[in-house]
C-alpha cells in the first residue's frame, strides 16, 4: 500500500483485518508524517512516539492471536489537549498547567485504551478551549493545511488540522459553542458535537460544564461514526451522562452513503442564512441543499426567531460557567505556582492572584472577569438569568423547528478562514464565527460539520451543518453520509488541501 | 447602555483573584465594555413567563451504592502538587498577620 497516512480510519481498519498493513508500520507511517510537515502546521502540543508504536506493536500481537479488541484496534488515534491522558502532558493549550501530567485518564481516553487505538499525541487548542482561531493557545498558533497564513479554527484547530493534513486519521475534539465543528468546516473535514450527556465529560477540563460536548473529529462521515459509537455511551462517573443505550450510528452512516434520502424532510434556518455569510458559503451551502432535494429529501425553510440572540445568551452562560470553573486554578494543588515579587511571606491569596496572572492568557482573563461581572448581585438577573430564559426560547425553537423537519441545516460558519493575527485583538469578531454552531449546544442538540467544497472567491473549504433533535444523532450520520457521497461523486473524490503547502 | 469602567474591571479582577496590572487593565476594559453591550442586547427578549434553562438535560440527583471503590494513591494525588510534605499539599500561609 503507497501512503498509509492517506487512508481512512474504516479503510484503514479493513487493511489490518484483511492482514495487508500492520498497525506498526501505519503507525510509524503516521509518525513520519508528524515529522515531516507538523514544523509548519504545529497540530500537536506533545508526540508519544514510543507510546504509540508500543500500543501498535501490542495491537498486531492481538490481531495475530485472532484477538482485536474492536474493529478500530491498532488505527492511531490523536487526542485533544483538554482531555485527561495518565502519563502524557495536559495543558489545556495553558501556561498555568505547562508539565502538568494527570495521574488518572479521560473516561473517552479509557475507552481508546480498552479498544486498542495508538495514541500517538495531543493537539494544540485556544487555552482552555476559549477562541475560535486556536491563535488563543499559549504555545503558538496552528495553521490551517489549505493556507499556513489563516487559522485552523478553534478552539480545536490542532485535532482538525492534523485530520486535515494526514497527519492522523482520527482526533477527539470537543465542542462548548463550535469547537469542533467550526474547525472543521475551515479545514474541510468532518465533526461531530453529539447530544450533550451522550458522551462521557469525565477527565475533560470544563470550561462551561452545561455545554461541553467531546465528539469525533475525522476525514469522513462514516469515521466519525465509527469513533463516536466507540467513545459514547453511559458513564457512572459523569453524572449528566445519559443512562441509555447510542442510536445505531454505525448503520446509519453507512445506510446513508447509499444516497436514498426519500422521506427525509429537511429545514433550512433561515436566520442562519443570508446576511453576514460569505458569498463562497452560501453557493456551496445551497448547492448541498440542491443534493439532498435530489437524493429525494424534501427541503423547506424553517424560522427559529430566538437564535438571533444565541450569541448574546452564549457570551454571558458560558464565562459564568468558565469563571467558576476556572475558580479550581488556584496555585495550591496543581499547576503554577507564582511567588508574588516584593511580598515578604505571601498569602494564599497573593499567589492565587500572581499565580493566575502569570497562568492565564488574555482571552481567559476576559471570560473570567465578565463572568464574574455577570454573576455578581445586582447583575446576576439582567444578564445571566435574561441569558437562561433565551436559552429556553432557543430550546423551544428547536422543538418547534423537529415538529415540522427530521433535520436542520445551515452553513457551519458564516466565512471560510481567515488571515492568523486578523480578529485576534478584536473579541466580538472572533466570536462571530461561533453564529451558527451555539443554538445546538445551548439547547443540547447534537450536530454534524462536514466539508461542502471550496469558496470561489478563495478556493479555502467551506462547512455544510446538519442539526438533529437529542438523541437523534444517527440521523445527522444519516444524512451526513448521503450528501458526503454526493459531494464526493461530483468532486471525483475526496477534498485534500493542496500538499505543496506543507512542503 | 452598559459599561464596565476600569475601577469596576480592577475590584472584578480582585473577585477573580486575578493581579492585573495597569496595561493589562487599560487593554481589558473598553473590550469588556464593547462585549457587555453587545450581550445586552437580550435584555427584555425573554418575558417574566420564560422559565429559565440551566441544563439541557432534565437533571436529578445521581446517587450511587455507598460502597469503597478504587482512587488515587497519595502520592499519585500529590503528583501535581507546586508543594507538599507529609502527604499533604503544602499551601503559602492562609491567615493574615493579626488574625
Amino acid at each position: 500500500m503507497s501512503d498509509l497516512t492517506r487512508l481512512t480510519a474504516a479503510q484503514a481498519a479493513d487493511a489490518l483485518a484483511a492482514g495487508e498493513i500492520t498497525s506498526v508500520a501505519l503507525t510509524q507511517a503516521v509518525l513520519d508524517r508528524i515529522t515531516a510537515v507538523d514544523a509548519d502546521v504545529h497540530a500537536f502540543l506533545h508526540v508519544d512516539a514510543e507510546g504509540a508504536l508500543e500500543q501498535a506493536a501490542a495491537s498486531d500481537a492481538r490481531r495475530a492471536a485472532g484477538a482485536p479488541l474492536h474493529p478500530l484496534d491498532g488505527v492511531p488515534i490523536a487526542v485533544k489537549d483538554v482531555l485527561a491522558t495518565d502519563g502524557l502532558p495536559t495543558t489545556c493549550g495553558s501556561k498555568i498547567l505547562e508539565g502538568w501530567i494527570p495521574p488518572y485518564d479521560a473516561t473517552v481516553v479509557t475507552k481508546l485504551k480498552a479498544a486498542g487505538l495508538p495514541i500517538v499525541g495531543k493537539t494544540n487548542m485556544d487555552e482552555f478551549a476559549m477562541g475560535s482561531s486556536t491563535e488563543h493557545s499559549a504555545y503558538g498558533p496552528t495553521r490551517n493545511p489549505w493556507d499556513l497564513d489563516r487559522i485552523p479554527g478553534g478552539s480545536g484547530g490542532g485535532s482538525a488540522a492534523a485530520v486535515a493534513a494526514f497527519e492522523v486519521p482520527l482526533a477527539l475534539g470537543t465542542d462548548t459553542g463550535g469547537s469542533i465543528r467550526q474547525p472543521g468546516a475551515v479545514t474541510g473535514t468532518v465533526g461531530v458535537k453529539p447530544t450533550y450527556g451522550g458522551i462521557s465529560r469525565y477527565g475533560l477540563v470544563a470550561m462551561a460544564n452545561s455545554l461541553d460536548q467531546v465528539g469525533p473529529v475525522t476525514r469522513t462521515v462514516l469515521d466519525s461514526a465509527l469513533l463516536h459509537e466507540l467513545i459514547g455511551g453511559h458513564d457512572p462517573l459523569d453524572s449528566t451522562s445519559i443512562d441509555q443505550p447510542l442510536p445505531d450510528l454505525v448503520t446509519a452512516a453507512r445506510e446513508g452513503a447509499a444516497g436514498d434520502l426519500s422521506g427525509l424532510k429537511v429545514g433550512v434556518i433561515t436566520e442562519l442564512t443570508g446576511d453576514g455569510y460569505q458569498a463562497g458559503v452560501l453557493a456551496r451551502f445551497q448547492e448541498s441543499v440542491d443534493l439532498l432535494v435530489k437524493a429525494g429529501a424534501e427541503v423547506v425553510e424553517v424560522s427559529c426567531p430566538s437564535f438571533v440572540h444565541a450569541l448574546a445568551a452564549y457570551y454571558l452562560i458560558m464565562p459564568s460557567e468558565a469563571s467558576s470553573n476556572l475558580a479550581k486554578f488556584d496555585a495550591m494543588r496543581y499547576g503554577l505556582r507564582v511567588l508574588p515579587e516584593g511580598i515578604d511571606n505571601p498569602s494564599a491569596e497573593d499567589v492565587m492572584r500572581a499565580s493566575r496572572d502569570a497562568g492565564f492568557g488574555d482571552e481567559v482573563k476576559r471570560r473570567i472577569i465578565l463572568g464574574t461581572y455577570a454573576l455578581s448581585s445586582g447583575y446576576y438577573d439582567a444578564y445571566y438569568g435574561t441569558a437562561q430564559k433565551v436559552r429556553t426560547l432557543i430550546t423551544r425553537d428547536f422543538e418547534a423547528a423537529f415538529e415540522q423537519v427530521d433535520v436542520l441545516v445551515s452553513p457551519t460558519a458564516p466565512t471560510t478562514a481567515f488571515k492568523l493575527g486578523e480578529k485576534l485583538d478584536d473579541p466580538i469578531a472572533m466570536y462571530l464565527n461561533d453564529l451558527a454552531t451555539i443554538p445546538a449546544n445551548l439547547a443540547g442538540v447534537p450536530g454534524l460539520s462536514l466539508p461542502a467544497g471550496l469558496a470561489d472567491e478563495d478556493g479555502l473549504p467551506v462547512g455544510f451543518q446538519v442539526l438533529a433533535p437529542a438523541l437523534a444523532d444517527d440521523r445527522l450520520y444519516r444524512v451526513g453520509a448521503a450528501l458526503e457521497a454526493a459531494l464526493q461523486a461530483q468532486w471525483g473524490g475526496p477534498l485534500a488541501p493542496p500538499e505543496e503547502n506543507l512542503r | 447602555m452598559p459599561e464596565i469602567t476600569r475601577d469596576e474591571v480592577a475590584h472584578l479582577a480582585t473577585l477573580a483573584r486575578i493581579d492585573l496590572d495597569d496595561a493589562e487593565l487599560d487593554h481589558l476594559a473598553p473590550q469588556l465594555s464593547v462585549i457587555l453591550e453587545s450581550v445586552a442586547s437580550i435584555s427584555g427578549v425573554a418575558g417574566d413567563d420564560v422559565p429559565p434553562t440551566s441544563h439541557p438535560l432534565p437533571l436529578t440527583n445521581v446517587f450511587r451504592e455507598d460502597v469503597v471503590v478504587p482512587s488515587l494513591t497519595a502520592e499519585q494525588a500529590l503528583s501535581g502538587a507546586p508543594a507538599s510534605e507529609q502527604q499533604r499539599f503544602a499551601v503559602p500561609r492562609i491567615l493574615g498577620d493579626e488574625q
